[in-house]
């Protein structure tokens, strides 16, 4: 075995327990704290581990807050289908909201050209969600290892009226305090995975047995080439003439929309497999996320603007 | 697997983003994708070398400025642990990042430029970290190669260093001195080739061997009740399970409790994490408790040993606080205190001292403490709560100060 390999077994399998601890203690924060918090569940890895640490945190009890899913429209359809036997599975409340209706009303435009996605137009519907419902409190499965911007972002994370992010005014975060006090109208974006990598994550769904969409795991599936990545065929998805799908074997390593994440070539069929890919892995996992490659501040700006 | 969290500290232009960007390169947690932004980053930039400094430096104003002006957590892990670290800004206004980083960590990582030696900030990031009771200091003699390697350069500056040093340092912390370069990296992860006459560990050699977790287990037992879990369903029909993380020390099943600040006793009948029943738990776990009678117990409430006879209550006490907003601490002012997950109103009744913390000295007759100043204040609580002495079981004795008008945190005290 190289030394590279054997240290890649090293890592496997190892989860630091106390990174449960911390993020089922942020869990119960926030039930104690707010009013109306929910969980905004995308199907992906990171909000299935949400999911998971909120059925620790209050079991035996249930989950005392809803699931909440912006639904673009372009998800892929074994995301939506895990959903729901997810939710049914954690005894939880699931509420979806549509793009397309976001879309139908005039408040979100539809993009054009090839690159079209409608990942930053769910920031209106998820704001007009919020709205709806009156959410104090949403919790999401961000981590500060995913991108540069997101490894200043606080665990409690106070936005506006309109849902705006500023670097500036973050309160500052001490020991393991948590400060959730808002005024009428603000309401605040919470990360109890953090201090999670992408890495954390694998190990624990390993070693809690969790099941997760058929799309992570290799699979044969029609794709095109564009900018030396994978991008999965669909009716969403626009092409160019001179872009002829083709089938091969790919997974998924991140789940977002058919339009903005990309396929990786792949045979791995568990999770295992999964886990030595990525610690040998040459890309890092934003890095298969389309919508960040527009430009190097990408995220900023989208928080900048209320995005998740 | 254990994580240990470091903080940084250092003045402008030390090397600190380097170094952070050194280390992580060299234990391979940067991949091909980042390493290629980073080729191209730095050829935009005009530099024939891969400016690692870039990996950390994140936000646009940043990058604009050239700066780091927030703290920043990033992580890399060995096969012996997972590290995260809070690189926090070195300017002196903001202080109150450094002290917010830092007040996680177990080890502080503090930069002197080999050319300059000692400066303000180095005094103050000594005191900083002694105040937060920080059990490991590391001071990393940076761009040792613009002194050619030295051994006499670094000597000189060790010797200032301890003087310094044995009037911030407490007893239970370590110090340790290493010349490195972060841009050639020398000492980083591998032993210098360049500096032969120093004989210590490399960086990442002194985090692989510091052993910490005991302390923690030890320290008395504490348990604030987060959530009540009261499912009231046909299965758990008078379930009444206590959640949340126990801050300090051990506690076992069958132990005898007390109930702060009711004082009720009872005896705990079950440890339980989710599915599992535990014999006993330790201090960062996050568990369910259930006593063996019903009591009256509610957020806030804290769960100690019923065999400790002094058992922490405070209402009239005295602490140090940092400030952390611009507008000024003021004596008379009340503000809502959070110690742990329990909020009571206090008042601030005088502020005693200000503390120079480059200087290690202090003033008296203080009308108010400024954003980045740390002070001595004597304040009133509306409710007792259960703090120790900071410095006795750090875990539990600090807290925050949250203006009542903006809800921001504005202050992070330390019990005296």
């Amino acid at each position: 075995m190289s030394t590279k390999m054997s240290a890649i077994h090293d890592k496997i399998g190892q989860f630091p327990r106390e990174m449960e601890d911390e993020s089922i203690y942020i869990m119960r924060e926030v039930a104690a704290q707010f009013d109306r918090p929910a969980l905004l569940f995308s199907g992906g890895k990171d909000s299935i581990t949400l999911v998971r640490l909120a059925q620790k945190a209050f079991f035996p009890g249930k989950i005392p807050f809803p699931l909440v899913h912006i639904d673009t429209g372009h998800n892929f359809p074994e995301t939506i289908e895990f959903r729901d036997w997810l939710a049914k599975e954690a005894g939880a409340e699931l509420i979806v909201r549509y793009v397309q209706d976001s879309i139908d009303q005039g408040k979100a435009k539809e993009e054009s050209g090839k690159y079209a996605s409608r990942n930053v137009l769910q920031t209106v519907t998820l704001l007009d969600t919020i709205e709806e419902f009156k959410f104090d409190a949403c919790i999401g499965g961000a981590r500060r290892d995913e991108e540069k911007a997101r490894a200043k972002e606080r665990i409690f994370s106070v936005r506006d009226d309109f849902g705006q992010w500023d670097a500036k005014r973050q309160r500052p975060e001490l020991f393991d305090m948590l400060n959730g006090r808002i005024s009428v109208g603000e309401n605040v974006r919470v990360f109890p995975i953090s201090n999670w990598t992408e890495l954390d994550v694998w190990n624990y769904i390993k070693e809690e047995k969790m099941e997760i969409p058929s799309i992570y795991f290799a699979h044969q599936r029609q794709v095109i080439q564009r900018d030396g990545m994978l991008w999965a065929d669909s009716e969403h998805l626009n092409k160019e003439a001179d872009e002829i799908p083709y089938e091969t074997t790919v997974r998924f390593r991140t789940v977002g929309d058919m339009t903005c994440t990309a396929a990786v070539s792949s045979h791995a069929v568990d999770i295992d497999v999964i886990i030595e890919e990525i610690l040998s892995a040459e890309i890092s996992e934003r890095g298969a996320r389309i919508d960040d490659k527009r430009s190097e501040a990408a995220m900023e700006k989208r928080k900048q603007q209320g995005y998740f | 697997m254990d994580i240990l969290r470091i903080a940084t500290a250092g003045s402008v232009d030390d090397g600190k983003s380097t170094l952070i960007g050194r280390l992580l390169y060299e234990t391979n947690s940067i991949t091909k994708d980042k390493i290629e932004a980073l080729e191209s980053a730095s050829k935009r930039k005009g530099l024939n070398f891969l400016d690692l400094s870039l990996l950390t430096d994140g936000l646009i104003a940043e990058r604009e400025q050239g700066i780091t002006i927030d703290v920043a957590h990033i992580y890399f892990s060995t096969p012996t642990r997972k590290y995260i670290i809070a690189d926090t800004p070195g300017h002196i206004e903001y202080t109150r990042n450094m002290v917010t980083g830092a007040s996680n960590a177990k080890v502080s990582l503090i930069l002197v430029d080999a050319r300059q030696g000692i400066v303000e900030q180095t005094a103050r990031h000594l005191s900083i970290a002694s105040l937060l009771r920080i059990p490991k200091v590391i001071i990393c003699v940076n761009k040792m190669d613009l002194v050619q390697y030295q051994e006499s350069k670094f000597n000189e500056i060790q010797s200032k260093l301890s003087e310094l040093v044995a009037k911030t340092t407490f007893q239970g912390q370590t110090v340790s001195y290493l010349p490195i370069s972060s841009l050639f990296g020398q000492n980083i992860t591998k032993k210098s080739d360049e500096m032969p006459w120093f004989t210590g560990n490399t960086l990442l050699q002194e985090l692989e061997n510091f052993k910490f977790a005991e302390t923690l287990a030890k320290a008395p037992a504490r348990f604030p009740v987060q959530f009540v879990i009261r499912p009231m369903t046909e299965a758990y029909h008078d379930y009444r399970g206590y959640a949340g993380k126990i801050s300090s020390g051990t506690f076992k099943v069958g132990d005898e409790i007390r109930v702060l600040p009711t004082g009720q006793t009872s005896t705990i009948a079950t440890i339980e994490k989710f599915e599992n029943s535990l014999d006993q738990a330790i201090a960062g776990e996050s568990i369910v408790m259930t006593l063996s009678n019903d009591i009256d117990i509610s957020r806030g409430n804290s769960i100690v040993l019923a065999s400790e006879t002094n058992v922490p209550s405070l209402k009239d006490f005295s602490a140090h606080v940092c400030w952390l907003d611009h507008q000024a601490l003021s004596a008379g002012k009340t503000y809502l205190l959070q110690h742990g997950i329990h909020t009571t109103k206090a008042k601030i009744t005088q502020i005693t001292e200000r503390l120079d913390v480059t200087q290690q000295t202090s003033t008296t007759e203080v009308g108010q403490l400024n954003l980045n100043e740390i002070g001595k204040i004597s304040l009133r609580t509306a409710q007792a709560i259960s703090a120790d002495i900071y410095a006795e079981n750090p875990s539990n004795g600090s807290f925050i100060l949250i203006d009542e008008f903006s809800n921001s945190t504005v202050g992070v005290g330390f019990v005296d």
